[in-house]
């Protein structure tokens, strides 16, 4: 079917493309349009995902609609978060999301790309599923929350540079020994090198070569507070978050992982992936709904524990809570969750921006409550105060 | 998740495919011979695995049935199970090849024994296929047919990750002593991951991606009386119910399908046909290993959740 138009037959009803007033449908074009409007509600869907869906649906049935749905969720998507979009996008772009049997819809020019061309200033609602999509929209709205969101007292100049500053940030975890083995001077034999060396020698014997176990940074866990409590420090602390997921080893990427804590709990970690800083804050800003709301740090605390902490995200990590401990839930919830991931971790350490103030005590509910699980509390308000972050991180300079 | 439910009638109608096609439905009767039921995104990733030869990328929480899909597909195509569990570190010569270091130390012992002097021939005997150590991978690319499962890939470094991508492209192996190996078909690869953290992108796009929902009440009670024929109906059905109960309660680790069966077993090891709640409360060991989470499923009135299951 690849490439060329195919005709629906009538056997094929019942679930089929539906022929529209038994016209000739392009398949592969309703496909790729569909793959296209995916792409715009923010699922990677790139070409080969693409060929690989046409692929899978060459040896299926194509006017099948469970057919349709199985292959494209199966070659289209890439993660749980996918999931949804897809199934939403299926919807609307075939129609009908829970009628039993009946054909989809061969879709009228979808809407969905319409609102991905016309997006303009798109109210903040609907740019959120559609980030990657949506540069203008994204910049737009951006500019909008940096401008809200940055250092009261900075000129422009200063901001600049403190953004070229925080751009050189390193963010590297306490080294920890792996189980892999590395050629060293001291150690134990290295039988493959010591052959090799044998060999080279046609046979004479040879100092035995040694090996050793290697050492690697610990992840790093950044949960960075973006409520409106923390307006003020919420960009610099990104910012932070996006230089230190960059400037570590292995090209850092797989080592730091971003969550935002406000009203919900995002990972940003795939947004802070460009390398640009500015478009890394472009895109964070899209897909983090919910800047300047409340703080609920315990239900947050345990939605990151219970989707990823517990798996493993936070086990043996050096987690970095940045956040000034304004809790609104319920504190003996953050309490407890707080306990339980300072049993996951490796280091639990809660930088804090308003511990710089002299008067301050960590009288909100929250941060006394956090605080029996905390490692290490550090200052979090200046560029100094991250810089000692980072070497807490390191496991230098203990607080 | 919100599926259209139109699949769930769609894919179960017998399909007449073209001869020598196995259609989704064909793949899921003979998984479903072996004791796994399958759902129909299931049916169709296997279906898809085998005719296009993708890897299947499954993805869900703990105890859902990802890493035993493998062994059922094993034993649906009668074929070997190749398991390489991953861990960070793991590099190409625990997953890949070794050389036999002992063996080939041996041998240049008995060739300076026996007076060998001419030191190529002495390498090319060395790193000859019989002192190499298949380990899963190669094994993989050297059995026909069989079905690879790799375990965990999200424990494993990003390095592995690239390694394994090149691997999965080709199903070629470079060992440079001997020169290329190459599969003459490739395994049916399976994939899981706990998402522990994200695996890259390049090689989730080589692969179809299944994510496991835990099931619903009728095939749940389907598997477990699938797994366990010698456990009573009801008391298969209670289990069943509080598990799915238990699921919807707000815990630390949602029991999976694993533990829905462990829990059934051993109520029946106690002797028990059916379950009340005392019995339920005396085992919930088997089924929730979190503190927090017991006693929060003790304060719950387990004698009211039986019965409106039980009724």
């Amino acid at each position: 079917m690849r490439g060329a138009g195919r005709e629906v037959t009538g056997t094929e009803r019942g679930a089929g493309v539906e022929e529209r007033a038994g016209a000739y449908v392009d398949v592969p074009a309703v496909l790729v349009g569909f793959a296209r409007a995916l792409r715009a509600a923010g699922v990677e869907a790139g070409p080969d995902r693409v060929q690989a869906f046409l692929g899978a649906l060459d040896v299926l049935r194509p006017g099948m609609r469970s057919d349709v749905y199985w292959s494209g969720r199966l070659t289209l998507c890439g993660s749980r978060d996918d999931l949804e979009r897809y199934d939403r996008v299926f919807a609307a772009y075939f129609g009908g999301a829970a009628s039993g049997g009946r054909g989809m819809r061969a879709a009228p020019p979808p809407r969905l790309r319409m609102t991905v061309r016309d997006a303009g200033p798109a109210p903040r609602a609907q740019v959120e599923g559609e980030r990657d999509a949506v540069p203008t929209a994204v910049l737009a709205s951006s500019a909008e929350v940096l401008r809200h969101r940055d250092f009261a007292g900075l000129t422009d100049a200063e901001r600049g540079q403190l953004r070229r500053l925080l751009a050189a940030f390193a963010l590297r975890g306490e080294l920890r020994r792996t189980a892999r083995l590395r050629p060293a001077r001291r150690g134990v034999v290295d039988p493959r090198r010591t052959v090799r060396e044998v060999l080279r020698r046609g046979g004479e014997p040879a100092p035995p070569r040694m090996r050793a176990r290697a050492e690697r940074p610990r992840r790093v866990v950044l949960l960075v507070d973006v409520s409106g409590s923390m307006a003020a420090y919420a960009d610099a602390l990104l910012r932070f978050a996006h230089a230190a997921a960059h400037a570590g080893p292995y090209g850092g990427r797989a080592r730091t992982e971003v969550f935002t804590i406000g009203t919900r709990l995002t990972r940003v970690t795939r947004e802070l992936t460009h390398r640009d800083p500015e478009a890394a804050m472009a895109a964070v800003a899209a897909a983090v709904p919910d800047w300047r709301g409340g703080t609920r740090l315990g239900e947050l605390l345990r939605g990151f524990l219970d989707r990823w902490g517990q798996r493993g995200m936070a086990r043996g990590a050096v987690v970095v809570v940045l956040s000034d401990g304004w809790e609104r839930g319920d504190p003996e919830l953050l309490a407890a969750q707080m306990r339980r991931l300072h049993r996951l971790a490796h280091r639990v350490i809660w930088a804090n921006p308003r511990k710089a103030r002299p008067d301050y005590a960590p009288l909100a509910a929250g941060m006394a409550a956090a605080l029996p699980s905390v490692d290490s509390f550090v200052e979090g308000h200046s560029l100094a105060a991250l810089e000692r972050l980072a070497a807490v991180v390191r496991g230098a300079g203990d607080a | 998740m919100g599926r259209p439910s139109a699949t769930r009638t769609g894919a179960s109608r017998p399909v007449a495919g073209p001869p020598g096609r196995r259609a989704p439905g064909d793949v899921r009767e003979r998984l479903e011979a072996t004791g796994y039921l399958v759902d129909d995104g299931l049916a169709v990733a296997c279906f898809l695995a085998l005719k296009l030869r993708r890897p299947i990328f499954c993805e869900g929480d703990a105890g859902v049935g990802k890493t035993s899909l493998a062994s059922a597909l094993a034993a649906a195509l009668d074929a070997p199970l190749i398991r390489l569990q991953c861990y960070e570190g793991i590099d190409a010569s625990q997953a890949l090849y070794d050389w036999d270091f002992p063996r080939q130390l041996l041998h240049l012992r008995a060739a300076e024994a026996a007076g060998v002097t001419d030191a190529d021939r002495l390498e090319g005997e060395l790193y000859g296929r019989r002192f190499l150590v298949a380990r899963p991978l190669l094994r993989a690319l050297e059995t026909q047919p069989c079905v690879l499962l790799v375990d965990e890939i999200d424990r494993a470094d990003d390095e592995f990750e690239a390694f394994l991508l090149e691997l999965l492209s080709e199903y070629t192996v470079t060992v440079p002593e001997l020169g290329t190996l190459r599969a003459e078909s490739p395994p049916v690869v399976v994939l899981t991951s706990n998402r522990t953290r994200e695996v890259h992108d390049a090689l989730k796009r080589r692969c179809l991606y299944h994510w496991f929902d835990h099931p619903g009440f009728a095939r749940e009670l389907a598997i477990v009386r699938r797994r366990l024929p010698g456990v009573t109906a009801r008391l298969a059905e209670q289990v069943t119910g509080l598990v799915q109960a238990l699921r919807a309660e707000d815990l630390v680790k949602p029991p999976g399908v694993a533990e829905t069966i462990d829990w059934a077993e051993a109520l029946d090891a106690l002797g028990a046909t059916e379950v009340d709640a005392e019995l339920a409360v005396a085992t919930l060991g088997s089924v929730l290993k979190y503190r927090e989470d017991l006693e929060r499923a003790r304060g719950l009135d387990l004698a009211a959740l039986l019965s409106v299951r039980g009724a």
